[in-house]
């Protein structure tokens, strides 16, 4: 361990060290694809299920045991190769990444080495403002996750008074896609942002790809981010360092954004940055270094002897190209021109996670501008209210565009609708079945509202008489009297043309 | 009557299904012949009395009424210590494993369950079947019933001992690069190497994983052929297991036995005659070779000059895998644990005490051998080049079958040697595999049949092999050309080899 | 000429995880050696030209369907492990964990 990775450092201000240094970032970033069986083995895979109850001879590196490949799982990998652009291989293999870890049950890892099934692809992602930032993907390739190791503190002692560790081998074997890309250069000061808008584009296309359930908080998806920072983007590469294991979008940025101050008070110290592994904090969004591993990365790779190489035919790459569902960036670009909004408006909808249900509204009969005035309007204040997310709201795309059609059809306004929206909200049911519980229904029989005309003209000659005589200022005052005896049900367009006419008479 | 445990597995199954003995007297007369002759012989680690005479009784009761039965059931049978067996210890000749008791079946034991054979107990070895001499068992040697001070080949002398002192009649053999074929060789009994592939490998504790593969240990060539069948096709659990079904290779074992191989090419290999051979094992090999001629075969001599880096390349490939295959055993989740005796208990140190107090010499020279040639700046130079030489071995093998049908050689160089003459010497004992290993490094099947004795430099009259190789999947040829021998020395001699072993107990 | 020095050999061992006794560290860096130089001839023959072997026949594709089978039993799991608590494996403290 050296000094300069234990001693603390001034962090320098990050827009300071932006200003004096570029820096450069590599993402590596975990997929647990979501198949029903192991990379390997035919254990089943799923979340949460008791320890130790979902292997097999094969997942527990028992002797003798051998690999065999799930075919589903290869595909699911080509898939993400294709959504990233890339090439797939003719011909590829597994490999042996051979270290000794307690979760690693065989102490080797089955993955890919020299020959990844996916190579050569690139990534456009869209910050927050619009701009997009292409990445570019060196290689994406299978392999196993390892078990779970849960530490247990030394006060119970057993192993000689000491601490020891329990482990799970259920996520052992199950399969994984690691994607990596080539040093991502020339997103300056807005490095954070880019980390951060490549794993969330990477999620959205996992999800959309249906290749994973892709939660983040459950560890199905894993970025581990390398930074390094040069004087100008002309210089040469800086010492990198890799912070490992970070499992939200917040803290990809937090992460990148920590080690630039860190690095840029390494530097202007006259330091050097020590190649090396981090780990990340939540707490304070601060990295620390890991321990220095014995083995120095010797990790003495060779094709895996248990199997064959996968070597997807051309057939089989353009069947599973053709059956690629829309990528979410298509997918926005494409709503953009239908839906016709403003780019601004796009963005809004975008990043308040909006897209999906505006769209099912639309689906549901609602005008583009109808659904987007909803969701980004009322809906977004009440999620906002009851701090939720739009999708989490007791309400569905289905019962908008319901509402919306009750609105165009006359039968109720927009005020209406509001009280209408709160009684979905409240679990009354669909709007239609609000709006008869709740007698909401916009009075248009013009008998019902002639009576009511005529009862509030009668009460207000003068009013009458004004109008009369040419000035039609005082005729809101009948209406709202109108208004005021059918509750707020009529439709106020058409009282006031009755009002008129009625005067007129 | 008659002793049931001199009889061949063929001899036997047809006893028994004729009603004339049943499998419980057959079971018991080769566990009593194990508990007479054991003692001295040590074939086996372990001896399952109650299973196999369950078995046993289960196979009379089924016949008894009326089943269908496969034709070798009830004929008792030892399995290598190799190979996993649920419920029975299996140790592969190794402290490391002292104790395991396996948690499932390989594949070809779930098929001998199937067939009704009663499973007698597992054979002695050398550790993780490195040797030629069963010297580096953990658990003692193995004595050749033809002379008790002297080695019974390796690494299954044990499976080879249990046939040849009729303390089974039928054994399974794992073979890297001659542990089925060698000990053959040097006890009188046949051994066959199948095309690699041809048995499944689910089960076996992997030694070199390219390398491996399960076979029959027999007295006689039918014998084999049947053993065989059984165990062989394909096993989706192990992806370098061949789709397609066996050759007829029992038919070709009888057609074999009628003694006409008209029209055969036989090739004898350049390499693998001369400098380093006996002068008694020559005698014996030419002597076989005009038996072939006799019968009707045409001998031709074939070179493959690449086979004199065959040692080398199989010294690289070997050691390689099999240091990554012997990772697994580390302390954690079976077998043995032992603590440091000073300093902190990490996992880490627990690791390497265990595998430094678990493994025995020949083990540790190998995984440290196989470590260091595939540590960081090595791997092209030893293992990616001890690749390569395995494709010239395999064109060397396609020009060779371009003119021959089979090709033969002497098994082994020498007759067998005393305990402890190559013990220090790792090279000398390397070289006993020199005729066995080119056939598994290009996966070629192989049979080794006892074809008379030779006085050995010390004076002792021992048994010597003959080695037939045939192209892959073309195993029926080694059982037509081995059947064919075996029925022409047989003549000659007036009976099997095997009669003029010393009686032991 | 020693090709593998002892300090290799202790390198290699840890490296393997294996413990060596000082001897057993002599007696490999003696016995490695031999086998390290006739090993050499290997690269006598194996030029650029040559193609690597890694499996005996040539396959490719070798897949399984993604369908569950049952799991080993739990019991079956943990019964020879040298330690266990709560349905896991106890193995001594990790370095490296944080």
């Amino acid at each position: 361990m050296t000094t300069t990775s234990a001693t603390p450092v001034a962090l320098v201000d990050y827009d300071d060290a932006v200003r004096r240094y570029d820096p450069v970032l590599g993402i590596e970033v975990h997929v647990e694809l979501g198949t029903r069986t192991k990379m390997f083995c035919s254990a089943e895979q799923s979340f949460g299920a008791d320890p130790n109850t979902q292997t097999t001879p094969v997942s527990l590196g028992l002797p003798g045991a051998l690999p065999v490949v799930n075919g589903t799982a290869v595909e699911y990998a080509i898939r993400i190769g294709l959504a990233l652009n890339c090439q797939i291989a003719e011909s590829c293999r597994f490999a042996r990444k051979n270290y000794f870890y307690p979760d690693v049950p065989k102490n080797f890892q089955t993955s890919q080495y020299d020959e990844p099934i996916a190579f050569d692809g690139w990534l456009d992602v869209e910050l927050e403002d619009g701009t997009v930032h292409r990445v570019e993907i060196e290689r994406a390739h299978m392999e196993e996750d390892a078990g779970k190791n849960t530490h247990v503190g030394g006060a119970a002692g057993r192993i000689h008074g000491a601490e020891y560790s329990l482990v799970d081998y259920n996520r052992a074997g199950v399969p994984l896609v690691e994607i990596v890309t080539r040093p991502i250069t020339g997103a300056g000061e807005r490095a954070p942002e880019v980390a951060r808008a490549y794993v969330q584009a990477l999620r959205d296309i996992f999800r959309v790809l249906d290749v994973s359930e892709a939660r983040m908080e459950r560890g199905n998806v894993r970025a581990d981010v390398n930074v390094s920072l040069r004087p100008t983007a002309d210089s040469p590469l800086g010492t990198r360092t890799e912070t490992k294991n970070v499992n939200s979008f917040r803290s990809v940025e937090r992460a990148v954004r920590y080690e630039i101050s860190r690095q840029a008070g390494l530097l202007d110290a006259g330091d050097t940055v020590v190649q090396e592994t981090r780990h990340f904090h939540e707490d304070d969004g601060s990295t620390s270094p890991g321990r220095v591993k014995s083995d120095a990365e010797d990790y003495r790779y060779f094709p895996e002897p248990d199997l064959v190489p996968v070597a997807p035919s051309r057939a089989w790459v353009e069947e599973i190209r053709a059956t690629l569902p829309e990528l979410p960036q298509a997918r926005r670009r494409r709503l953009h021109d239908e839906w016709g909004f403003a780019d601004a408006e796009m963005r809004d909808v975008v990043n308040a996670g909006a897209l999906d249900l505006i769209e099912a509204t639309i689906a549901a009969g609602a005008s583009p501008a109808a659904a987007r005035k909803w969701w980004m309007g009322e809906l977004a204040r009440r999620a906002k209210q009851s701090e939720v997310e739009l999708a989490a709201l007791a309400i569905t795309p289905a019962q908008i565009g319901e509402l919306q059609s009750l609105v165009d059809s006359g039968r109720i306004n927009d005020k209406i609708a509001r009280q209408v929206l709160d009684g979905v909200l409240a679990g009354e049911g669909d709007p239609e079945q609000v709006v008869v519980a709740r007698g909401l229904e916009v009075v248009s029989d013009d008998g019902a509202l002639l009576a009511a005309i005529d009862e509030a003209l009668a009460a207000q000659p003068d009013v009458v008489e004004k109008v009369r005589g040419g000035n039609q200022g005082p005729v809101g005052a009948i209406i709202g009297a109108v208004m005021k005896a059918t509750k707020g049900q009529a439709d106020a367009k058409r009282v006031r043309e009755l009002v008129l006419e009625r005067i007129a008479g | 009557m008659t002793d049931l445990t001199r009889l061949s597995a063929a001899r036997l199954a047809e006893l028994l299904a004729a009603g004339e003995a049943s499998s419980v007297e057959a079971t018991r007369a080769h566990l009593d012949r194990i508990a007479a002759v054991d003692g001295d012989v040590h074939a086996y680690l372990h001896v399952s009395d109650e299973v196999a005479l369950a078995t046993a009784a289960d196979v009379d009761a089924r016949r008894a009424a009326g089943e269908e039965l496969h034709p070798l059931a009830g004929v008792p049978i030892a399995v290598k210590d190799v190979v996993v067996t649920k419920g029975t210890p299996s140790t592969a000749g190794s402290k490391i494993l002292e104790g395991w008791i396996p948690p499932y079946d390989a594949t070809l034991v779930e098929k001998i369950r199937a067939a009704g054979l009663p499973i007698l107990g597992k054979t002695n070895m050398d550790e993780f079947a490195m040797g030629s001499s069963t010297e580096h068992s953990a658990y003692g040697n193995t004595h050749n019933p033809w002379d008790l001070e002297r080695i019974p080949g390796g690494s299954g002398g044990g499976s080879a001992a249990a046939v040849a002192a009729f303390e089974a009649p039928l054994a399974i053999g794992t073979d890297t690069g001659g542990s089925i074929r060698q000990p053959g060789a040097v006890t009188g009994t046949v051994g066959v190497k199948p095309t690699y592939g041809g048995v499944s490998r689910y089960g076996l504790i992997a030694m070199a994983s390219s390398l491996d593969q399960a076979g029959p240990v027999t007295r006689t060539v039918l014998d084999s052929a049947l053993l065989h069948e059984l165990i062989g096709g394909h096993d989706p659990r192990d992806s370098t297991s061949i789709p397609e079904p066996l050759p007829p290779i029992v038919a070709a074992a009888r057609e074999g036995a009628l003694g006409d191989l008209s029209g055969l090419r036989v090739g004898v290999v350049t390499q693998l005659q001369g400098e380093g051979y006996q002068a008694g094992v020559l005698a014996r090999f030419h002597e076989s070779l005009e038996l072939l001629t006799k019968a009707g075969a045409e001998i031709v001599e074939v070179s493959c000059p690449s086979f004199e880096y065959a040692l080398a390349a199989y010294y690289l490939i070997m050691p390689s895998e099999a240091s990554s295959n012997l990772a697994k055993f580390d302390g954690m989740r079976f077998g043995l644990r032992v603590e440091p005796e000073e300093g902190p208990v990490t996992a880490e140190r627990v690791m390497a005490a265990t595998r430094g107090a678990g493994f025995g010499d020949e083990v540790k020279r190998r995984v440290i051998l196989g470590t260091y040639a595939l540590s960081a700046g090595y791997y092209d130079a030893y293992y990616g080049s001890a690749q390569k030489v395995r494709t010239l071995i395999q064109r060397d093998f396609d020009a060779a079958f371009a003119a021959a049908d089979v090709l033969v050689s002497p098994t082994a160089p020498t007759t067998a040697f005393r305990f402890g003459e190559k013990l220090d010497d790792p090279l000398a004992m390397y070289l006993n595999d020199v005729a066995t290993i080119p056939a598994n490094l290009a996966g070629v099947p192989g049979i080794s049949v006892p074809n008379g004795l030779a006085t050995s430099d010390d004076g002792a009259a021992l048994p010597t092999g003959f080695q037939i190789l045939a192209p892959a999947k073309a195993d029926d040829r080694l059982y037509r050309v081995g059947a064919a021998l075996e029925s022409a020395l047989e003549s000659s001699w007036g009976a099997p080899l095997l009669a003029r072993a010393p009686e032991l107990g | 000429m020693s090709t593998i020095s002892r300090d290799e050999v202790a390198r290699v061992a840890a490296l393997a995880r294996i413990d060596l006794s000082p001897e057993e560290v002599d007696r490999f860096a003696g016995e490695l050696d031999v086998i390290v130089e006739s090993i050499a001839r290997v690269r006598e023959v194996a030029t650029p030209d040559v193609p690597a072997t890694s499996h005996p026949l040539p396959m490719t594709n070798v897949f399984r369907e993604d369908v569950p089978t049952p799991a080993l039993p739990v019991a079956d799991v943990l019964a020879a492990a040298p330690d266990a608590e709560d349905g896991r494996f106890a193995v001594p403290q990790i370095l490296g964990e944080e």
